[in-house]
C-alpha cells in the first residue's frame, strides 16, 4: 500500500520534505494514521516530541490517529496551529 | 468575478472586498442588516520581546478552507441571523500588512460583534495555518493550539470570549 504523507511547518523542516511517499507493508491488522506516524517518528526521531500535540488529516479532512487508511490516501500531520 | 466569502491566498487582503462579498451574497437580503463588523489582523513588529522583521505564513489550503466553512457553520448555528466572510493571506508578509480579514453581518450589532470575534478565535484554534516568525537574531515556527475542531472546550472558550 502506497500513501502520500504531507508535513507542515516545523514537521516539514525536521523531515526535510513537504511531501513523502511511503510504502506500508500490509499487517495482520488494518493500518492506521497512527501507524504511519510511528513509522515516521522512527525515521525522524525529532518528530516523536510532537506525538501529543499533532493533529492529522486524511485526504484533507481532519481524522483521528485510529483512522484506517487505504492505498493512495494523502495523510497530513499538523503541528499546533498559529494562524490569524 | 465575484469575491468568495471564504478564501485563502497570496495576494494582499482588501477588507472592503471581503465586506462587499458578504453584502452581495444571496444570504444577505436587502435592508435586513443593521450592522457589519470587520476585523483586520496585522503583522506586528514585536512578539514576546522579539523584534519581528517579517512573517511567512504556510497553510494546508484545502483543509484550511474546510475549517473556514466549519467556522461559518458554527456561527450559523450559534447566531442564526449572522453571516461571515473571511479571507486569510499566506506567504511572506511584511510588518503592518494584513494577514486576515473578517466581516460579519447581522440585523443587530451584538450578534455581528460576537460572530466576528468568534471567527478569529476559531481561526486561531483550528485552521491549519502556521506563522514562521523571522526576528532580529533568528527565526521560529509559532506553535499555538493543537487543532481539534471537535474539542468542545475550545469551542466553548471561543464562544465565551466572543460574548464577553
Amino acid at each position: 500500500m502506497r500513501v502520500t504523507v504531507r508535513l507542515f511547518a516545523r514537521l516539514r523542516d525536521i523531515a526535510g520534505a513537504a511531501e513523502l511517499a511511503r510504502d506500508l507493508a500490509p499487517g495482520a491488522q488494518a493500518t492506521t494514521v497512527g501507524d504511519v506516524w510511528r513509522q515516521l517518528a522512527k525515521e525522524f526521531p525529532e518528530l516523536a516530541g510532537y506525538e501529543r500535540s499533532i493533529s492529522s488529516a486524511v485526504n484533507a479532512d481532519y481524522a483521528r490517529m485510529d483512522h484506517v487508511i487505504r492505498d493512495g490516501d494523502e495523510i497530513a500531520f499538523l503541528p499546533p496551529v498559529s494562524g490569524g | 468575478m465575484t469575491t468568495p466569502l471564504l478564501a485563502i491566498g497570496r495576494g494582499p487582503l482588501d477588507l472592503e472586498r471581503v465586506a462587499g462579498a458578504l453584502s452581495a451574497d444571496p444570504s444577505t437580503r436587502p435592508g435586513q442588516d443593521g450592522a457589519v463588523v470587520t476585523f483586520l489582523g496585522l503583522v506586528r513588529n514585536h512578539n514576546v520581546g522579539r523584534r519581528v522583521r517579517h512573517l511567512e505564513y504556510e497553510a494546508y489550503e484545502p483543509l484550511a478552507l474546510k475549517a473556514f466553512e466549519r467556522i461559518a457553520a458554527e456561527i450559523a448555528e450559534r447566531w442564526p441571523s449572522a453571516r461571515l466572510a473571511l479571507h486569510h493571506r499566506i506567504g511572506r508578509l511584511e510588518i503592518g500588512e494584513a494577514s486576515v480579514a473578517i466581516a460579519a453581518r447581522s440585523p443587530h450589532r451584538g450578534d455581528a460583534f460576537a460572530a466576528c470575534r468568534y471567527a478569529i478565535e476559531r481561526v486561531k484554534q483550528i485552521a491549519p495555518i502556521w506563522k514562521h516568525e523571522y526576528f532580529e537574531g533568528g527565526d521560529v515556527w509559532i506553535e499555538g493550539a493543537t487543532a481539534d475542531p471537535d474539542d468542545a472546550r475550545a469551542r466553548a472558550e471561543a464562544e465565551r470570549v466572543a460574548c464577553a
